[in-house]
């Protein structure tokens, strides 16, 4: 860290094996990125998380928990929610934020697990083009889906 | 494939730090792969109410509202570790205190758990009974 100035000069500023308290001792890690698009990514991944800790976990009460869970979605149960323009906004912003936090947590993971350069190029494509694709059909849908298009089904 | 020996030790020490990183990744990876199946099945409801109560019938089945439980557990874990990372992240002094902090996680996940389960739970001996 950048206040830990008590170190003697010519000294490395991170601390060696076994030396301090806490996550920061004898860390073997990867460090946390200081700039670029890495830090961007550090950052964005902490943001995003934080509105998910609301879009998502209510998202998931909201749909599996209270009153009868999931057993009482279907067209109807859409069709009424998606009556309001609150809800739709609130699964496109989910839908938003979970695939590239998604996206990019997998490449993280692709890039710790996976050494060759193809096999990484090739996994971290796929994901990038599948994230990509049901961006823009989740977009579409929830922004043209009419429920007045239906009449009512109970 | 070869690997040089790092001169800083084996990644994986074990304890809380690396436990809690290993289920955070498993439940990221979790909840993003259902979240690719979960963006086209709902899609379907662009094709009208037949198609869609086809489709979502597949949630109704007890089975799979078992991994539904799965699901909710993932998505509660990763969102309660992420807080317990980015508490870590923002205020160093708190890496002093990583082990209480992850039992206290752990803990509220915990107590979290036990209504949804006891819900999800319900609706699953309902619909098998």
């Amino acid at each position: 860290m950048a206040t830990r100035t008590d170190e003697p000069a010519g000294r490395p500023m991170e601390p060696g094996p076994g030396t301090g308290r806490g996550l920061g001792a004898n860390r073997t890690g990867r460090d946390r990125p200081v700039g670029g698009f890495e830090l961007w990514s550090w950052l964005f991944m902490r943001v995003s998380g934080l509105l998910l800790l609301f879009l998502a976990v209510g998202h998931v009460l909201i749909m599996h928990v209270i009153d009868e869970g999931v057993e009482r979605v279907d067209f109807a149960f859409v069709q009424l929610r998606w009556g309001s323009p609150f809800w739709r906004t609130w699964d496109w912003l989910l839908l938003t934020f979970a695939l590239i936090h998604g996206v990019n947590g997998l490449r993280v993971i692709v890039l710790d697990y996976v050494r060759r350069p193809g096999a990484r190029f090739v996994l971290n494509w796929f994901f990038y083009l599948t994230g990509t694709v049901l961006f823009f059909l989740g977009t579409v849908i929830v922004f043209t889906f009419d429920p007045s298009a239906w009449p009512a089904t109970s | 494939m070869a690997r040089k020996k790092s001169v800083y030790g084996p990644i994986y020490r074990g304890r809380e730090g690396q436990w809690s990183w290993i289920l955070h990744r498993a439940t990221g990876v979790g909840v993003i792969l259902f979240l690719f199946a979960h963006v086209v099945d709902t899609a379907v409801v662009g094709w009208g109410p037949d198609a869609y109560n086809r489709v979502v019938a597949v949630y109704h089945n007890p089975f799979i509202q078992f991994l539904e439980l799965v699901l909710v557990g993932m998505v509660i874990y990763h969102a309660f570790n992420g807080v317990r990372i980015m508490i870590i992240d923002f205020w160093p002094k708190a890496s002093e205190y990583h082990v209480p902090i992850f039992y206290a996680t752990a803990a509220l996940f915990v107590a979290a758990m036990v209504p949804v389960t006891w819900i999800i739970g319900r609706n699953i001996l309902e619909a098998l009974f």
